[in-house]
C-alpha cells in the first residue's frame, strides 16, 4: 500500500486523535521547560487541520496534506503552529499531483517538510527541537526507501528512530523558544515538540501499517 | 503616502500600546496598525489578524512588520511566504528590530516619506541605540 488521499486524510485524522489524547502530557511536558500550551495548541491546530480537509475534500494525498497545514496555520496560537503547518504545506506541494505516492515519493515529502521547518525555525540538530525527532526519521525514511522497502516498513523505521530523537533530547540544553531562556535548567526534560513530532510519525506509521 | 506599520505581539494589549504609543509620535499621516494575540483574543499570533492589518497598513508603499518573539517571528515568515503565492499581494518587509524602539524609528522614519527600506534600516539600527 501505498500513501493516497484516504491514508493521507487518515494520518491527519489519526494525529489529531493522539495528539488529543496525549494533550495533558504534552502540555506538562511544556511547562517544565516552554510556556505549557503545546499539547492544547497543537490539538487545537489539527482539529482545524481535519476541520479544513473535511471543508475541502481534496483529492490527491498532496491536496490533504496542504489543507492541513493551512488549517493549522491558522488556528495554532504558538509556535507550532507555523512549524507544523509550513511543514505540512511544503510537503504536500512536494506530492504534487500524485495519486497514490510510494516509498521514494513521500520519503522526498517528508524531506521537504524537514526543510520547510529548518528554514522558518532557523533550527539545527541538537538544539532540543522537533528538529532533533525529524531528522532522524527522514533519514531512516529514506534510507528503507532507496533500499526499495514499502511505504509501511520506512515508516515505521520513521517512527523508531524519531523515538530514539525524542530520547536524546533529555540530556541536551536548549538553544531555541522559551526553553532556551533557562540555560542549563533545560536539561533532563523530553522536548515537547520532539514529542509531538514523534506522534506525528507514529500515527503515519500506523495508517500505513 | 508613507509605508506602513504593523506591530505583531503575542499580546494583543502590548500591540495596541505600542501602536498608540507611536502613532503619538508619528502623527496621522503614518498607518500603524497592530496585530496581537490569536484570533480569538488569547496570547499567541495569527496569521489571519497580521494578514488583515498588512491589508489595512499598505496603501502602496508597501508595509514594514515589526514583531516581539518567537512564533510572532514565525507567524510573519510564513505570511510572507503565503503572499509569495498571490498575484496582487503587498510588499512586505520584516524588521529585525526590537519591537519598542524599533516601532518608534521605524515610524518616525515612515512619516518623513521615505521608502521601505530606510524604514526597515531604521527599525533594524534600534538596536545599536544606547540608552545609558
Amino acid at each position: 500500500m501505498g500513501f493516497d488521499t484516504a491514508t493521507a486524510t487518515a494520518w491527519i485524522t489519526t494525529a489529531n486523535a493522539v495528539v488529543k489524547e496525549d494533550e495533558a502530557r504534552l502540555t506538562a511536558l511544556d511547562a517544565a521547560i516552554g510556556d505549557g500550551d503545546h499539547g492544547a495548541n497543537l490539538a487545537r491546530g489539527l482539529a482545524a487541520a481535519v476541520a479544513g480537509i473535511e471543508e475541502k475534500r481534496p483529492e490527491t494525498p498532496g491536496g490533504v496534506l496542504v489543507a492541513a497545514g493551512r488549517g493549522i496555520v491558522a488556528k495554532t496560537g504558538g509556535a507550532s503552529g507555523p512549524l507544523y503547518g509550513s511543514a505540512l504545506r511544503r510537503a504536500g506541494k512536494a506530492l504534487g499531483d500524485t495519486a497514490d505516492a510510494d516509498a521514494t515519493q513521500l520519503g522526498a515529502a517528508l524531506e521537504a517538510m524537514l526543510a520547510a521547518i529548518v528554514e522558518l525555525g532557523a533550527a539545527a540538530e541538537g538544539d532540543k527541537t522537533m528538529v532533533d525527532a525529524l531528522t532522524p526519521a527522514v533519514q531512516a525514511f529514506t534510507a528503507l526507501a532507496a533500499d526499495g522497502a514499502e511505504v509501511a516498513a520506512a515508516a515505521h523505521a520513521a517512527a523508531d528512530a524519531a523515538e530514539a530523537g525524542l530520547a536524546a533530547t533529555i540530556p541536551m540544553q536548549a538553544r531555541k523558544g522559551r526553553a532556551s531562556y533557562l540555560g542549563a535548567r533545560s536539561v533532563g526534560h523530553e522536548d515537547p515538540g520532539a514529542a509531538s513530532m514523534t506522534l506525528l510519525l507514529r500515527a503515519l506509521a500506523e495508517v500505513t501499517a | 503616502m508613507t509605508v506602513g506599520i504593523v506591530l505583531v505581539s503575542h499580546s494583543p494589549a502590548l500591540a495596541d500600546a505600542v501602536a498608540h504609543l507611536v502613532g503619538e509620535l508619528a502623527g496621522p499621516d503614518v498607518a500603524v496598525r497592530a496585530a496581537g494575540g490569536t484570533d480569538d483574543g488569547r496570547f499567541g499570533t495569527s496569521i489571519e489578524l497580521i494578514a488583515a492589518a498588512v491589508r489595512e497598513a499598505e496603501s502602496g508603499d508597501g508595509v514594514c512588520v515589526i514583531m516581539d518573539m518567537g512564533s510572532s517571528v514565525l507567524t510573519a515568515k510564513t505570511l510572507l511566504e503565503d503572499l509569495e503565492d498571490e498575484d496582487d499581494a503587498p510588499r512586505v518587509r520584516l524588521a529585525d528590530a526590537p519591537f519598542t524602539e524599533g516601532a518608534v524609528a521605524a515610524t518616525v522614519l515612515a512619516s518623513t516619506g521615505q521608502d521601505l527600506d530606510a524604514v526597515v534600516d531604521s527599525a533594524e539600527q534600534a538596536w545599536s541605540m544606547r540608552k545609558l
